[in-house]
């Protein structure tokens, strides 16, 4: 069994005529201990929806999350979160953010405890000496290295990201990007991420996700990253495999991703999504 | 010098001239009145001690004589009806502090059980919106008649009028916490009391505040008209009680004092605003 499990999620909301409509349904696949996995998609399509389930945020209509043989049915400690939105708490300091999560995840530790844990996380994302400002006083960027730093501050078993970078300018965005995929390959953490950008998915993901459109989205494909690690933002586009996957995924964005909208789906869509690997 | 304070200074020396303007046009709309000095006298000696009644509307200058008197000794106390100014001010502070802060215990936590549960507002809103456009005066007679104590029913009528504005601001901070801060605690897992204190009270903290102002404007309203009406001791009494000795320099003297307490008060919350107001 593999570390997470998501077995025939569905998420029915009732549509304009009062029949129930599937937002997606029949979702499955499963993510192994020190993965990082993507999921890609146009919007409408339940991502966001599909990420609050497994952080136990929102309920499905249909099927089960099961992370290390447990089911999901609440938020945990477990599954850190980095919302789209940074949502950091205004009236604190960059410390007394992560020491709120920190505090929450270890109540008995005791001030000096918690401050030089806190600190360790700080100077991960790189916002040693903003310790004391508060987010209004931050660019985006480092808001959003803060939203980073709280969440792996409370060592999840698993981080959930929500488009965490969909806000940045496509400088600070390359930065970030590089950060992450340093501080994931350092602690192998298992992380499940939505992004619209093909890019990113190819730099940070082993393995990349496709959703067709909604309503009854489904996992279209799952497609293998075969790009020789570590990758790096500067040369991964000379690695013999960028094209061919990088042009598979955007022709599924702007071609096959349509197909599958409406109506019930077919036999092969329906289970498993097709597993797609470039070999050479 | 920068722009701001020569902002400053301008509308500071403009500020001084009007006042000027204002003092001289009522100083030539007063002129002082010849009297026939025999009656006078002989009204003078009839009266002994507190003689000198003033005649028609007073000029500045007597003004400035009443209030000087009035600060130069403002605690004396001679009998129910000659106190300081001091003293009257007390009492009406001391009413507006008790009612007001009743109001503060009563409204937070009802605010936050109306703000945390749409049922609990939808069954409440009737109630709040009969309530509300009630003139606490009008609640005087039963106040009177229930609590048999003219003081304790003016503190009464502070609180019922100070109650409103608090209960609605508070339950609509709660109601509009964000919802991001939200789902970051329960993510974390954070238990219900921490949730409420760390939280929801400092997310509607500036908007609570924004109630206990207004609140407090009103207070400030509603305790001289109160006392007048109960009277007994008070700035409100004491405001009437020198319209019956006929001495309209002591009223003028109250009104002005009245207005300087009330933005002294409005200046305090204005303060307190400030320390929980956060920028976003």
């Amino acid at each position: 069994m593999a570390f997470l499990e998501v077995q025939g999620l569905s998420k029915i909301y009732p549509g304009k005529d009062g029949k129930p409509v599937p937002v997606f349904q029949d979702v499955d696949f499963s993510i192994e201990q020190g993965e990082f996995v993507c999921i890609v998609g146009h919007s409408g399509c339940g991502k966001t929806t599909i990420l609050n389930i497994l952080a136990g945020l929102d309920t499905a209509s249909e099927g089960v999350v099961i992370m290390d043989r447990r089911e999901v049915v609440g938020p945990s400690l477990d599954r850190g979160v980095v919302f789209q939105g940074h949502a950091l708490m205004p009236w604190l300091s960059v410390m007394k953010n992560i020491a709120f999560a920190v505090r929450s995840r270890w109540p008995e530790w005791d001030r000096i405890q918690v401050e030089v844990h806190c600190q360790k996380f700080i100077d991960m994302v790189g916002l040693t000496g903003a310790e004391h400002k508060k987010p209004a006083e931050l660019s985006g960027g480092m808001k959003q290295r803060v939203g980073i730093a709280r969440a792996f501050a409370i060592q999840p078993k698993m981080l959930l990201l929500d488009e965490p970078f969909g806000a940045l300018d496509a400088l600070t965005r390359g930065v970030i990007q590089d950060e992450l995929l340093k501080i994931c390959a350092a602690t192998r953490q298992t992380v499940f991420m939505i992004t619209h950008d093909v890019d990113e998915a190819l730099l940070l993901a082993d393995r990349i996700l496709l959703m067709s459109n909604g309503p009854r989205a489904v996992i279209a494909e799952a497609v293998r990253n075969t790009m020789s690690a570590p990758r790096a933002r500067h040369n991964m586009h000379h690695d013999s495999q960028y094209y061919p996957i990088r042009n598979h995924l955007v022709d599924f964005l702007l071609n096959r991703s349509k197909p599958h909208s409406g109506g019930a789906p077919d036999a092969h869509q329906r289970g498993a999504a097709k597993v797609i690997s470039f070999r050479h | 010098m920068s722009v701001g304070s020569r902002d400053f200074w301008g509308a500071a020396a403009l500020s001084l001239l009007f006042l000027l303007v204002l003092l001289g046009v009522w100083q030539l709309a007063t002129p002082p009145k010849q009297h026939a000095a025999g009656a006078n006298d002989e009204y003078a000696k009839l009266m002994g001690r507190g003689a000198k009644k003033t005649e028609g509307f007073p000029t500045p200058s007597q003004l400035g004589e009443t209030a000087w008197k009035n600060l130069a000794d403002p605690f004396y106390d001679r009998g129910s009806n000659d106190k300081g100014i001091g003293i009257q001010l007390a009492y009406s502070l001391a009413r507006v502090g008790a009612g007001y802060a009743l109001a503060i215990l009563f409204a937070v936590p009802f605010g936050f059980l109306i703000g945390m549960s749409p049922l609990m507002h939808r069954a409440l809103d009737p109630f709040i919106q009969v309530l509300k456009p009630i003139s606490p005066l009008a609640w005087m007679p039963l106040a009177l008649y229930t609590i048999k104590d003219s003081s304790v029913s003016g503190v009464f009528v502070i609180f019922i009028c100070s109650v409103w504005p608090m209960l609605i601001n508070t339950a609509h901070g709660v109601a509009s916490v964000r919802r991001d801060w939200l789902d970051v605690a329960r993510t974390l897992e954070v238990k219900t009391l921490r949730r409420a204190f760390r939280v929801i009270l400092p997310a509607a903290a500036p908007t609570i505040l924004t109630g206990m102002r207004i609140s407090m404007g009103i207070a400030w309203l509603v305790i001289v008209a109160a006392e007048m009406l109960v009277g007994g001791t008070g700035i409100g009494y004491f405001v009437w009680n020198e319209w019956n000795n006929l001495n309209l320099a002591n009223v003028i003297f109250a009104i002005l004092t009245i207005g300087v307490v009330g933005m002294a008060l409005d200046l305090a919350i204005g303060r307190l605003q400030k320390l929980v107001t956060y920028a976003d």
